[in-house]
């Protein structure tokens, strides 16, 4: 028998313009609506692809079964002599007339049963779509919709993201004239008919399937493919920059809202007066881009900025295209008039000047204002500078100025322009160029790819601005919780870890936190005070004391959130969490370039036979200690062993050189010489397993039994001078586990 | 080819003006004169503010000046007024062929569609002050907004049913357009050459630099806080002395329309309020929730009464 070819679905949802930031996540719903919906009805297909343009969404399903398959089903009922009820809801569940229709089945204990076999045909695959996708259409996820026309006042009016004017659907293989999947929506027939481009080819089109679809429609001036059109759009766009000698100034994002806008790019270069290129680059790029959806050009000779760029219309043009080019260029010309008119404006104002203008900007409902909010970072920043090399002088004034450009004129208009305008405008105020350059620079780093800043005065900034945003958002309890972080706390986390590692910069988190946080509780405090009344009052001491309690638990809070944010940094870095987790274990862990340190020489250590048999000592002398510690009660070992009942001589070596190792390692860590830490205690392997070889930890008196724990203990202590190695990982000595009694060093494997 | 006709819309702002009526009243719309009050927008118009709900079908085009007392410049800048001109159409239920309508209109005014790139880019309404908000575009030709095209969902905290379309045409840069000036003050406002040619900025020039005083700098803060209390409290009363009274045998509301004349007040006080830069950015926002809910009350009013199909 001749396999016959398998029929392909077309799917065409014709409307008013669809807004260019949607499409993309249309298409993907679209593919996914389909495609399970069918999938959950017994269909499978060969490929499935959804395609956008401006006033379309299509969806093209291939090689889709004609029918669906038959079903076949075993209904299990009710027992044999149930009452009359069950039976009738079975009679009715199964589709049989009467009891006679099911057969009896034994079941050895629960007696017998009536049993039947539903088999239900699989319908014609057309006449599924045809129940599909209504439904899809209807339940559309578009992230805004709306009603329209006379049906808009009905209760279950159709929702789109614009009026919908005309469905076409069709199925069917290659070798025959597909049918049209008949079906209706608010007054919508399905039809096998589109049109083409709104003014180059608007007559209705008759469409077969995908492949005469996709010619017929770019023959009527539309390309149907998104990605094709930015592929045209960015080519097109090069190629009359390089005949003009320019370069592209590319812009992913640009090109794909562009394709967003048109059926049929067209691309054309307009200019403007070269006067403007006195306003910044990133002005005039702002300015173009984000008003008039146009590429900006550079200057390969001067590097700079041309007075060129390039627009792409959705049109070919009666007189070429002049007019557009033209038009365009007037309607930039304009806004870069405005632009030049804010530049100008914003330098004669300097930026100290605007500082009283933040007093009427609420930063925070219960953080106060952004001019308080400069005064913390100012007072931050000031503590902060010599810990990092920067001259406080300069690192307040730069943090006093970060956030006046906020209100700039330019600012204004262009929200992303924040921290450049200021910087221009404090150079050109005659501001120290390093704190010019802190302006822009305290946001860094924005996100995981983002710069981070490396001068000092900088480096004080930013960090003072971080801690700021943690500290206070913290302290009115707006901690980020799941995938809701709406003050963007664990970027800040992440910006001020970048900051101090890449930096190399020696920073106790704890300290550097805890003047600021007096302060936001301070000023709580007093906000506090101020709505009290009288007869409230006693409850003041109470307050008083939570909020001491509050301080404390913030303590701890910050310590677990970099913990937290750390981990997720270093796990991308390719470090072994358990390893991050041993030394955060460590008390007082708030230094975190040290951290990183002694995670990397752990890492390494690990790696060595010494260090891996040391972690299968430590091990065992932790699992013996934990079981004792379980019959005599935790802290039963705590006291120094007794140098007068070390019996063997194994023991009296391991008392010898723990306590050698001990004194070392303790001298290393305090140099912060964390590979000296570890080579001291790698020191201990041999007596550790001599040890072990021959002596008896529970010896049958009790003194020397305590003893032998006693020492076991101060190993355990010497080790977590350097690490908590019970935080290690169990794949990392796995292998030791298996091994049969006997020396453990013989068994014991590198870490991975 | 430009011909000699003053009224052509490529020649004359009043052409242009005259010309969209023509055509918006060819389609079936009533054509009004402007509301007799100050106003930010065309859209404060009852004729679209309170037509737009409820369920009876109406069609209108009307001009409007607006009146934005913050973008005064003192006529100095050639963009900028602080009372311009807007071209208002609104259609309920939206018609299917609404698109077309609008290309059809600017193709009367001289727009040749083969020539220029004409776009329908995503831009949705809201106003927080009329409690208002529809999906629609800017409506760009050669990269220049010309038009806001707006399908309206929700006016005065009411769902509109049916849905009304908008279209708002700003006539000043329009005209620039395509008259082909850099400024709208030498935009020619009759038509005429020579002697005869009067300028936007004859008509207009002098009001922008003495309301921009007034705006900026004369408006008596103290007087425009207590009318917009007035205002406010005039509304209120309004709407419960007409609202109908439970066992009468009068069932509408029977002071809609002027409780909304009270709303319209406040609004445009409040904005000479914040152009005078004493409202701080806290009161701004209680501002507007108090025209807001003076509109939805107005709204709800409104659908009492015939006009609003009770």
């Amino acid at each position: 028998m001749p396999t016959l070819p398998m029929p392909d679905l077309l799917l065409e949802l014709f409307s008013e313009e669809i807004p260019a930031r949607m499409q993309a996540q249309a298409c993907h719903d679209l593919r996914k609506l389909v495609a399970d919906a069918l999938v959950a009805r017994g269909l499978t297909y060969e490929g499935a692809r959804a395609l956008a343009t401006p006033r379309r969404l299509v969806l093209h399903i291939a090689g889709l079964p004609a029918r669906q398959p038959d079903m076949r089903e075993e209904r299990k009922g009710p027992r044999v002599g149930s009452p009359e009820g069950a039976i009738r809801g079975f009679l009715k569940s199964a589709g049989l007339q009467s009891i006679d229709q099911a057969r009896i089945e034994k079941d050895p204990r629960k007696g017998e049963f009536y049993v039947t076999t539903i088999e239900r045909a699989g319908k014609p695959t057309a006449e599924l779509l045809a129940e599909v996708l209504p439904e899809v259409v209807r339940g559309f996820p578009w992230p805004k919709s709306m009603r329209w026309g006379a049906s808009s006042a009905k209760p279950d009016a159709l929702r789109w993201v614009r009026p919908l004017h005309s469905i076409l659907c069709t199925f069917g293989p290659e070798t025959e004239d597909p049918e049209v999947v008949a079906f209706e929506i608010n007054g919508t027939r399905s039809a096998n008919v589109t049109f083409g481009h709104r003014f180059m080819a608007p007559a209705p089109i008759k469409v077969r399937r995908f492949d005469d679809f996709v010619a017929s429609l770019e023959k009527a001036k539309v390309i149907v493919d998104p990605e094709r059109r930015k592929n045209i759009i960015l080519h097109d766009a090069r190629d009359l920059a390089l005949a003009q000698g320019l370069e592209l100034v590319e812009d992913e994002g640009l090109a794909n809202e562009a394709a967003g806008l048109v059926e049929w790019p067209v691309v054309l270069m307009g200019e403007f007066e070269a006067a403007f290129l006195d306003i910044p680059p990133e002005v005039i790029r702002a300015t173009i881009r984000a008003n008039q959806k146009c590429f900006v050009l550079r200057d390969p000779t001067s590097g700079g900025l041309a007075n060129r760029f390039v627009l792409v219309a959705n049109m070919i043009a009666s007189d070429g295209g002049r007019a557009i080019a033209a038009g365009n260029a007037r309607v930039v010309r304009a806004r870069l008039s405005d632009a030049k008119f804010f530049w100008e404006t914003d330098l004669r104002v300097p930026l100290a000047a605007r500082l009283p203008k933040l007093d009427g900007i609420v930063f925070h409902e219960k953080l106060g204002t952004q001019s308080k909010r400069v005064k913390r970072i100012m007072a931050l920043a000031r503590e902060l500078a010599p810990l990092v090399g920067a001259d406080p002088e300069k690192a307040e004034r730069a943090a006093q100025l970060a956030k006046a450009d906020l209100v700039s004129e330019m600012v204004g208009e262009f929200p992303e322009l924040q921290g450049l305008m200021g910087r221009y405008y404090g150079l050109a105020q005659g501001e120290d160029a390093s704190v010019a350059a802190a302006i822009e620079e305290h946001y860094k780093p924005q996100g995981p790819n983002d710069r981070v800043p490396t001068d000092p005065i900088s480096v004080a900034v930013a960090l003072a601005d971080k801690i700021d945003t943690l500290v206070g958002f913290w302290a009115i309890d707006e901690k980020p919780t799941g995938s809701k972080d709406p003050y963007a706390l664990r970027r800040a986390a992440l910006g001020v870890i970048r900051i101090v590692l890449e930096n190399a910069l020696r920073l106790h988190l704890l300290d550097a936190m805890k003047e600021p946080m007096k302060r936001v509780h301070d000023a709580r405090k007093l906000q506090h005070a101020a709505h009290r009344t009288p007869k409230e009052q006693e409850e003041d001491e109470i307050f008083e004391a939570a909020f001491e309690d509050k301080r404390a638990e913030d303590h701890q809070w910050v310590l677990l959130f970099f913990a937290e944010r750390l981990k997720v940094h270093l796990r991308e870095q390719g470090a072994r969490h358990d390893l991050i987790d041993a030394v955060f274990a460590l008390p007082g862990q708030d230094d975190l370039l040290m951290i990183v340190r002694r995670v990397e020489e752990l890492g390494k250590f690990l790696d060595t036979e010494d260090g891996g048999n040391l972690l299968t000592g430590y091990r065992r002398a932790a699992n013996i200690l934990r079981a004792e510690e379980k019959k005599d009660g935790a802290g039963a070992f705590d006291e120094p062993r007794a140098a007068d009942l070390l019996v063997l001589p194994e023991e009296k070596a391991l008392a010898t050189a723990l306590a050698r190792a001990t004194a070392d390692a303790a001298a290393c860590v305090g140099n912060e010489d964390f590979a000296g830490a570890m080579r001291a205690l790698s020191l201990l392997r041999p007596p550790v397993d001599a040890f072990f070889d021959k002596v008896t930890v529970n010896a049958a008196d009790p003194r020397l039994r305590g003893n032998r724990l006693r020492l076991l203990n101060e190993l355990r202590r010497a080790v977590h001078n350097v690490a908590d190695f019970s935080k290690i990982a169990e794949a990392a000595a796995s292998l030791v586990r298996g091994a049969p009694s006997g020396p453990a060093h013989k068994a014991a494997s590198p870490g991975p | 080819m430009l011909n000699d006709n003053p009224l052509d819309p490529r020649r004359s702002f009043q052409g242009l003006i005259l010309t969209l009526q023509g055509f918006w009243a060819a389609q079936g719309c009533v054509v009004l004169q402007p509301y007799d009050m100050e106003m930010g927008a065309g859209t404060f118009h009852p004729a679209t503010t309170l037509r737009s709900l409820g369920p009876r079908p109406w069609k209108a085009a009307y001009v409007q000046p607006c009146r934005r007392p913050k973008d005064g410049r003192y006529g100095q800048n050639p963009n900028r007024l602080q009372h311009y001109y807007q071209f208002q159409v609104i259609m309920k239920p939206s018609p299917p062929d609404l698109q077309d309508l609008y290309l059809g209109s600017l193709a009367a005014i001289g727009i040749d569609a083969r020539l220029h790139d004409i776009r329908f880019v995503e831009d949705d309404w809201e106003s927080p002050t009329l409690g208002a908000w529809g999906l629609g575009w800017e409506c760009w030709c050669d990269g220049m907004e010309v038009s806001q095209f707006t399908y309206f969902q929700q006016v005065a905290g009411f769902e509109c049913a049916p849905v009304s379309g908008e279209l708002t045409y700003g006539l000043e840069r329009l005209a620039m357009y395509v008259q082909g000036k850099e400024s709208i003050f030498d935009l020619n406002f009759n038509g005429r050459d020579g002697a005869e040619e009067v300028s936007y900025g004859d008509v207009f020039l002098q009001a922008e630099e003495e309301y921009s005083r007034y705006n900026f700098e004369h408006a008596d803060t103290d007087m425009l806080f207590r009318h917009f209390k007035d205002a406010e409290t005039e509304c209120r009363r309004l709407l419960e002395s007409g609202a109908p009274t439970a066992g009468s045998n009068e069932p509408r509301h029977r002071l809609a329309e002027p409780a909304y004349d009270q709303c319209i007040k406040a609004s445009h006080l409040f904005n000479l309020l914040d152009a005078r830069g004493v409202i701080s950015v806290t009161e701004r926002q209680s501002y507007i929730l108090r025209v807001r809910e003076l509109a939805k009350a107005c709204g709800a009013a409104w659908l009492q009464t015939a006009g609003g199909g009770a």
